[in-house]
């Protein structure tokens, strides 16, 4: 079991958790020392299994490398099953680098431990995601990364917490209601009359046994309780409140990685096991998602809360995710998946510069606050890039991601794509809007508040956090093709037999 | 038969001993009874295991009939008495119990042998005697709390409304008798086949009605959040866990072994707006309840709701999947009731608002609480997510539409449950208020107690053993002959 580089993703946090559990509450250094360790012990593993896939890559045309299944409820045939393609290596990156943020991002914060424990067990929930290839586990992880959630905000956060602690928590468990439903379906359609039913995604693809009437009902539900996480529109009202209320790190790890866990599990579950349904109803959730894009930025518009213009930047962003995974073609997903390591970065990245701020001057509106760029330049400087990554400027990931999926999107021949794709690159104009509005008022107008003349810029550990991500941000912008030929490979021939039938514009 | 004689030694055991020995050998009588009952549990987990249990044993002329599966489920129960036992013992031996503690545990151990033979009787007249003897002493046990005025109450409204069900299933009887001209389940089975009249329908329906009450299934519910909260703690965990888990897996067994038969043409709907009703309308009231017995009770009723998604699935996977889920609710409710009890026990407070900042002052006692409503609530990786899944799993296995629609009602309801589960953890762990209830250490059955609550919460999912050796016994019990749709 253990010979399998996958299962330390788990191991690792869970020997985390054990470590913290160890510690005493009342100092904090051994918390972090184990923090910081293991999500370096997590970074170095992925880099790791980065090296290795790219090496075993080329060798084989497997759809998936490093597979294991270890049985579980055997006379269910459910099995502890792993294995990475190349869109889980990159998430299982972005989320290790986040968590790694996350954690300096959380150097002073109160009752480390418990702190540290729910922030670790919601870390070992996406990992756990990332590298299940079996329906039943993979639900299972989606879960355990779902309930931490809500103590993180209910005890740590801030503004109206309660009240976004459980909406959220009601929300996501409300998407993950019709998820379970849709995955039980699934099992009990995964193999033709008389065959073995199998949780397992490979199978199941293989055996493309779902009739296209189950496919019709089951696509949607699956869709939709991942499209909960991915803030699909109108399932989009628990990211404001929950991101605007968390504290730096929940953030982070939100709307960085388990926001992508949405956008993920519709692509590896809903349009991989159910590709005609997927083609056919995808004009529903295309015009929905289409909305998430508009509207998100529309209303990130008009915010003055930081946090709050982030978190509906987020749900424009996410949207687009979703948005671009609907036109099944390769260059879309390709976007897509880009698009998600891309927000994840510079959301984490955002989230990060605003908890920063708000702990010196301990205001989020960005009416109160002005001139940061001359009271703390480095922050400013990284909230600028950041900005910039967010409206696409060539040189940082957002222009390589929104590039390839409006390119992808604009091949769909018909008015009804097209009209979409054209709406959704509005977005990209709004979102300038809404970021220039705060680097203009929040950096560079003149200071509002005499107090933070007072306030000093980045401690060490800020620093870390932040040329961290800056630096991951840079790397996608200017190699994109690096992450684009691991990606891309994903989309194998096995792949596309199944997703090519119906799609049009291959 | 051997567990139904085992239970009956341990009684006398206990008898004797409460009417024998000196008054100053008495506070070891919780002890003693805990002991035994261990000791009648491993034997008979023991003989399960290295198979020793014939596969079906039948006494009295056919009247009792025993299998592999009743031989799990009356384990299973003996583990949520054990567990009940060890928690009473401080309130046991508590000045104002000294007189009736021998009362209690006699009683206690009557009707779980009453349980016994409810869940083993092959023919109505036995499971008559077992209904009854299940019933009746646990409206004296409700009662035991003589110097509460609730303690009283509760104890009469259990009672009439336990003897007007009682009526009522025999009502049902009445009419299955002559509908068959039998009370033993097999001669009616067989008897029914083919038939449909309004007659039936009646029957089964007041047959319904009547073990409804025993499930509180709504609107058979009414007497179930007065009766939880006047019942002193102990009886109350003892009262929402063993007997509901008993009288549900006789329910089943009742209605696939005497009106299988008829399943999709008579009692499938009837079951199916019943399970709507009970999970919805347990969840909705059990969002308005601060006293945290009354919380429980609701929960407990909605909790009945997914129960008996086990027997509506009609299958042997619902079968397993529901023995599982009264495993892993025993272990999930009796450490809420754990705490609760302990709390009441050192405090006397029982309000939700009390347990507001709970987390500062018992840390300890509040992750446990947590455990249990997480695990309630079904959430990963706690053993509640599991038997959730598979009670969904097992349902779904029947096929039709409908279960679908039904799994998705059940499905939705767990989030308001989740919501109201979440309320608890909000006050111990969110709110910022001063906590009334100071730091102070339970007694020693209580934290053992809960020790093996949440071990059994952590790994009772985690674990695939139990689920999977539970499937086993029930797609190798003969009860599976009777799920022919």
């Amino acid at each position: 079991m253990f010979s399998n580089i996958l299962i330390y993703f788990v191991v690792i946090p869970l020997v985390m958790l054990l470590g913290i559990g160890l510690c005493h509450n009342r100092d904090p250094r051994p918390i972090r020392a184990v923090a910081v360790i293991g999500s370096l012990a997590l970074t170095a593993l992925s880099v790791c299994l980065l090296v290795q896939y790219l090496a075993l890559r080329p060798t084989t045309d497997a759809p998936m490398l490093f597979v294991d299944s270890w049985s579980w409820f055997a006379p269910l045939n459910i099995h502890l099953a792993v294995g990475v393609d190349g869109i889980s290596v990159a998430m299982i990156l972005l989320s290790s680098i986040i968590v790694l943020a996350g954690s300096f991002a959380s150097w002073k914060i109160e009752q480390p431990k418990e702190f540290f424990l729910w922030l670790i067990l919601l870390s070992t929930g996406v990992f756990g995601f990332f590298i299940s290839i079996d329906l039943f586990t993979m639900f299972m992880f989606y879960e355990v990364a779902l309930i931490p959630m809500y103590l993180l905000i209910g005890v740590w956060g801030s503004g109206r917490k309660n009240y976004s602690a459980m909406k959220l928590t009601l929300m996501l468990m409300g998407g993950s209601a019709f998820l379970m439903l849709g995955l039980i379906g699934i099992y009990y359609h995964s193999a033709p009359e008389g065959g073995q039913l199998t949780w397992n995604i490979l199978e199941i693809a293989q055996n493309d046994a779902i009739s296209h009437g189950w496919q019709t009902f089951l696509f949607p539900m699956t869709f939709v309780g991942f499209g909960v996480l991915g803030a699909m529109f109108p399932f989009h009202t628990w990211s404001p409140d929950g991101h605007a209320s968390a504290p730096t790190a929940v953030s982070m790890l939100h709307a960085g990685v388990l926001m992508k866990l949405g956008g993920y599990g519709c692509f590896r579950v809903a349009i991989y096991l159910m590709p005609q349904a997927a083609s056919e109803l995808a004009y529903i959730f295309l015009i929905l998602t289409g909305i998430s894009v508009v509207y998100g930025a529309f209303c990130a518009c008009v915010k003055t809360d930081l946090k709050y213009i982030n978190a509906y930047s987020s749900v424009s962003h996410c949207g687009l995710v979703l948005f671009a995974i609907l036109m099944l073609n390769t260059t879309a997903m390709t976007g897509a998946i880009m698009q998600m390591l891309s927000h994840g970065l510079m959301t984490a990245l955002f989230f990060a510069l605003i908890g920063m701020i708000y702990g010196r001057t301990h205001t989020r509106d960005i009416t109160k606050m002005g001139g940061l760029m001359r009271i703390m330049p480095y922050l400013a400087v990284c909230y600028v890039i950041a900005g910039m990554a967010s409206l696409g400027l060539p040189g940082l990931s957002g222009f390589v991601a929104e590039m390839t999926i409006f390119v992808g999107s604009f091949q769909h021949a018909d008015m009804f794509h097209r009209v979409f794709t054209i709406v959704a690159c509005c977005s990209i104009v709004i979102t300038a809007v809404y970021i220039l509005r705060v680097v203009g008022k929040l950096l560079f107008g003149p200071v509002v508040d005499k107090h933070h003349l007072e306030l000093t810029d980045a401690t060490w550990w800020e620093r870390v956090s932040t040329v961290t991500l800056i630096l991951c941000v840079a790397a996608i912008g200017c190699f994109p093709n690096f992450f684009n030929e691991l990606i891309n490979k994903t989309f194998t021939p096995e792949i596309f037999s199944v997703l090519g039938m119906t799609s049009p514009a291959l | 038969m051997q567990q139904e004689i085992g239970l009956l030694v341990v009684f006398l055991i206990v008898f004797l001993y409460d009417v024998f020995m000196p008054a100053k050998c008495q506070r070891a009588l919780p002890g003693l009874t805990a002991v035994l009952m261990t000791l009648l549990t491993v034997a008979g987990f023991a003989a399960e295991l290295m198979g020793c249990n014939p596969s079906a044993t039948s006494a009295f002329a056919g009247m009792y009939q025993t299998g592999p599966a009743m031989a799990a489920i009356k384990i299973i129960l003996n583990v949520g008495v054990i567990i009940v036992l060890i928690q009473s013992v401080k309130w046991a031996n508590s000045e104002a119990m000294a007189m009736r503690r021998g009362e209690f545990y006699q009683l206690l151990l009557v009707t779980l042998f009453g349980m016994y033979l409810m869940i083993s009787a092959r023919h109505f007249l036995l499971f008559i005697i077992g209904l009854e003897s299940a019933s009746l002493p646990l409206a004296a046990m409700v009662a035991l709390d003589k110097k509460r005025y609730e303690s009283h109450e509760a104890a009469v409204k259990y009672i009439l409304t336990a003897v007007f069900s009682s009526a009522v299933f025999m009502m049902g009887l009445s009419f299955v008798y002559a509908l068959t001209g039998s009370l033993y389940f097999e001669n009616i089975y067989f008897a029914l086949s083919g038939q449909l009249s309004m007659m039936l329908v009646l029957a089964i329906a007041f047959v319904i009605a009547g073990i409804g009450f025993k499930l509180s299934l709504v609107p058979f519910h009414l007497w179930t959040a007065d009766v939880y909260q006047g019942a002193p703690t102990s009886v109350t965990s003892y009262l929402s866990v063993i007997s509901k888990g008993a009288t549900a897996f006789a329910f089943l067994v009742v209605m696939s072994q005497v009106f299988g038969v008829v399943y999709s043409r008579v009692w499938e709907w009837m079951l199916y707006a019943l399970i709507i009703l009970t999970i919805t309308v347990g969840n909705l009231f059990a969002i308005r309840q601060r006293n945290m017995k009354r919380f429980l009770a609701f929960s407990s009723v909605s909790q009945a709701g997914y129960i008996m998604l086990g027997v509506i699935a009609f299958n042997g996977m619902g079968l397993a999947a529901m023995m599982y889920y009264i495993l892993v609710y025993i272990f999930s409710n009796l450490a809420a009731f754990g705490v609760i009890g302990a709390i009441e026990n050192a405090t006397g407070k029982l309000s939700m608002d009390d347990y507001k900042g709970l987390y500062r002052t018992n840390p300890r006692l509040s992750v446990a609480m947590m455990l249990a409503m997480f695990s309630l609530a079904g959430i990963p990786p706690f053993a509640g997510f599991f038997s959730k899944f598979f009670i969904f799993t097992g349902a779904i296995n029947q096929g039709s539409v409908a279960i679908y629609v039904l799994v998705l009602i059940a499905l939705i309801n767990t989030i308001i449950s989740l919501y109201y589960y979440l309320l608890v953890v909000k006050a111990m762990f969110i709110s910022e208020d001063e906590c009334t209830i100071a730091n102070f250490r339970s007694s020693c059955g209580e934290r053992f107690a809960l020790w093996i609550t949440v071990g059994g919460i952590l790994a009772l999912g985690l674990v695939s053993w139990f689920y999977n050796s539970l499937l086993g016994i029930a797609s190798d019990s003969s009860m599976l002959m009777y799920f022919v749709h």
